[in-house]
């Protein structure tokens, strides 16, 4: 069960290998969380996951393969994962795939793809977790979005625009949890310096997944439905959203 | 082994036409320091046989967990069970006749202010209260309640002569001598027993209502537990209330309050008059939840200077019962006061050598800018038989902690390192944060307590948020 701070005992995790995922992990087990559940597609960085899971002081960690291009195998994994568990405590989503801007443009598969892993399968599987945390009368989940989503940008716009269907998509499943026992918090990081990101020069605000680890976990206690990492970002989001777009179109990034 | 007794002829398993239950509500609950709500059916029956046959009901549910609830003034997930069945018992409200040496039945649901608006005028009041009368009889015996007579009386269930419990293998009658492992697994076993239907409670004689107070305020603490100590032996309750946000050398600073049931001749006219009259319950309430605490760092501190102020020592004052035992219930639902983040509460024990751990603990908290709002700090006697009974020889210390500061969490992690240290435990039903392992280590009768479990539950039907955090169970390892 998730204790009077939100730190759980049991956690799911959907895109494990990611370094945001892993950095979550790693401060819920040291806070005392026992049982960890990895699902990813890299077997090799899973593995690597897990060890990193263990070494903190997880008593049980296990793995589960997928492939967030098959949309259909959603709740399939997410059941696998809850009947690992027992009962989980914290689900986190946090699988998310770049775009090759501008090369994916005028590619639909591409396009296809990355809408896919970033917004078609964690919303399949969202549902899912949903209905588990209405049977389970309690859950609480972390849903890795981005302010790429918030505002959509050209020079990343297919992967804002999946991010930016994620987040109103778990916000709203939010809503529909009321009453359940189930509450599920979006975390918006800014620029993240993480694998994902390799090779991008970064902008002059960017952060690391410790940090956004970090605030999420804080979100979590907070109770909080929308986290930003860095948390300044609210408040400079608050203007750029109000920018008219012909000035938004010419902004340097 | 006791006779099982049958609810109307029936055991688990039978399935007589009987008329049909009240319906069941979702609906979300916590603990009174409002953290973890969690969502669960909740059931409220009229008699205990419905009580006997919701709960066998659902054995064999895909998904087992059924816990009892009284008045949720357990401050953590005690009496919560997310996904499954809880069995709220405010409609098992019947109370017996007071007989000549001071038993009384009691249904499991009685509050101990309807007992005492009963018993009062009698000339009787309960063995043992907590700092509230808003608790049941059944939350009573679960969490073995201790009072500010724990010194010299021990805990709620040295007073109770027979439980009639319903576990999920049949309804028994179990007393200190009729299977006392069962009787005493009950005892503090916060409702992972079965559901307690109704119990014999051994009244206290009283001349009055009202309560001779010596109150005194020492400067610093080890003045003020030396005093501590010495009303052990002279009065039959005593509590001191700490200020938290004092430094230094006034670190632990207080006020002492050591009472006993005044006699009638010792009344003003006026008081004299109804000598035994029942306390009022709250005349107000605190509406909503307050958008923000109202109880923040700086206030609690204010508050705390201000009540340290207004209450200079002072020897045989008249008091009423109400005003000693339970300062707090004239507000109603005031744990709104702390915002929607809620609080936790904090209580252990630590043997009576042990003075360091209450004077680290004060400066420990100081450090990680916590903000507590209420200390009180009492001296037990020592224990009971039940297992996971929570009493001990020794010094007590339970802390009100806003949730909000961000070292908060890490700071009770520590504590919990201390007391286990110094071997002490934690008060289950304070809890809302410890884990398994400490919990395991504080406890280390838990085994014998899961041996009795396995024989009355075990399919591990009873289940709480709170075994589940703690695993506490017969088929939790
Ligand atoms: C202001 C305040 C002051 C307090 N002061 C003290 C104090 O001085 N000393 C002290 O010891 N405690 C104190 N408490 C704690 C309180 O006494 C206990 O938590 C008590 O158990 C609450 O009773 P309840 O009826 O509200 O039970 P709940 O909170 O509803 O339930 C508590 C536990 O009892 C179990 N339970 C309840 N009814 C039954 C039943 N019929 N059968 C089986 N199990 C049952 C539940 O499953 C749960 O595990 C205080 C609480 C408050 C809010």
């Amino acid at each position: 069960m998730n204790d009077a701070f939100a730190r759980p005992n049991s956690v799911l995790v959907l895109g494990a290998t990611s370094d945001i995922a892993r950095a979550i992990v790693g401060l819920l087990v040291r806070d005392g969380c026992e049982r960890v559940v990895l699902a990813g597609r890299d077997q090799v960085r899973l593995a690597e996951a897990a060890g990193e899971a263990k070494e903190a002081g997880a008593s049980f960690v296990a793995t589960l393969g997928f492939d967030a291009n098959e949309v259909d195998q959603a709740a399939g994994v997410v059941d696998s994962g809850f009947s690992a568990a027992g009962r989980v405590d914290l689900v986190v989503v946090g699988l998310g795939l770049l775009a090759d801007q501008p090369e994916d443009e005028r590619d639909p598969t591409r396009v296809t793809r990355c809408l896919t892993v970033n917004f078609t399968w964690p919303a399949a599987a969202l549902t899912r977790v949903a209905e588990h945390f209405r049977e389970q009368g309690s859950g609480r989940a972390l849903v890795l979005s981005s302010v790429a989503g918030v505002r959509v940008r050209r020079s990343n716009y297919i992967y804002g625009s999946a991010k930016a269907g994620l987040d109103a998509y778990a916000r709203s499943l939010n809503q529909t949890l009321a009453g359940s026992g189930g509450f599920i918090t979006v975390v918006r990081p800014g620029f993240v310096v993480s694998r994902m990101t390799e090779g991008r020069s970064a902008p002059p605000i960017s952060t690391t997944p410790d940090a956004v680890a970090r605030d999420a976990v804080a979100g979590l206690e907070r109770g909080a439905e929308v986290v930003w990492s860095p948390g300044y970002l609210a408040v400079i989001f608050r203007v750029l959203r109000l920018l008219p777009e012909a000035i938004w179109r010419r902004l340097p990034f | 082994m006791p006779e099982p007794i049958l609810a109307e002829g029936a055991a688990p398993g039978d399935s007589v036409t009987q008329p049909p239950l009240p319906e069941a509500v979702d609906r979300i609950l916590t603990g009174w320091g409002r953290t973890s709500p969690t969502a669960a059916r909740v059931i409220t029956p009229g008699e205990p046989a419905d009580v006997v046959r919701s709960l066998w009901s659902h054995n064999g549910a895909t998904r087992p967990g059924v816990i009892a609830r009284g008045l949720g003034r357990s401050y953590g997930d005690a009496a919560q069970c997310a996904g499954g069945l809880v069995i709220e018992t405010g409609r098992l409200d019947r109370i017996g006749a007071i007989n000549d040496a001071g038993e009384v039945e009691v249904d499991a649901g009685v509050s101990l202010a309807a007992l005492l608006r009963t018993s009062l005028p009698q000339g009787w009041f309960v063995p043992v209260t907590p700092g509230t009368r808003q608790v049941t009889i059944g939350g009573a015996i679960a969490a073995d309640i201790h009072g500010k007579n724990h010194h010299q009386d021990g805990s709620f269930c040295a007073h109770v002569t027979s439980i009639t419990l319903a576990t999920p293998t049949g309804v028994l009658q179990v007393s200190q001598s009729v299977d006392p492992a069962l009787f005493w697994a009950t005892a503090g076993g916060m409702g992972l027993t079965g559901v307690i239907l109704g119990a014999t409670i051994r009244m206290r004689r009283v001349e009055t209502a009202w309560m001779r107070v010596d109150t005194e305020r020492h400067g610093e603490l080890q003045g003020l537990m030396d005093a501590l100590e010495r009303v052990d032996a002279t009065h039959r309750y005593s509590v001191a209330w700490l200020d938290c946000s004092a430094r230094g050398r006034h670190l632990g600073r207080g006020i002492l309050d050591a009472g006993d049931h005044a006699r009638a001749s010792e009344l003003g006219a006026s008081a004299a008059r109804d000598p035994l009259a029942a306390p009022h319950d709250a005349r107000f309430k605190v509406p909503v939840a307050l958008p923000a605490p109202l109880v923040g760092g700086l206030s609690v501190a204010a508050f705390n200077r201000a009540w340290y102020a207004k209450s200079p020592s002072r020897p045989g004052r008249i008091r009423p019962l109400g005003g000693f035992f339970h300062p707090l219930d004239a507000l109603g639902d005031w744990n709104r006061l702390f915002g929607p983040r809620g609080f936790v509460q904090y209580q252990y024990v630590v043997p009576s050598e042990r003075r360091d751990v209450i004077v680290s603990t004060l400066e420990l908290l100081q450090r990680a800018g916590a903000a507590c709002s209420m200390a009180v700090l009492k001296r037990f006697g020592p224990g009971d038989p039940g297992p996971l009974s929570f009493p001990m020889a020794g010094w007590t210390l339970a802390l009100d902690l806003p949730v909000g500061p961000p070292g908060l969490r890490r700071a009770l992690r520590e504590l919990d390192q201390l007391v286990l240290a110094a071997h002490g435990r934690v008060y289950l039903a304070k809890d809302s944060r410890l884990g398994p392992v400490a919990f395991a280590a504080m406890y280390p009768r838990l085994s014998e307590f899961e041996t009795t479990l396995r024989r009355v539950d075990p399919e591990g039907l009873m289940q709480s948020d709170l075994s589940r955090r703690l695993r506490i169970g017969s088929l939790a390892r």
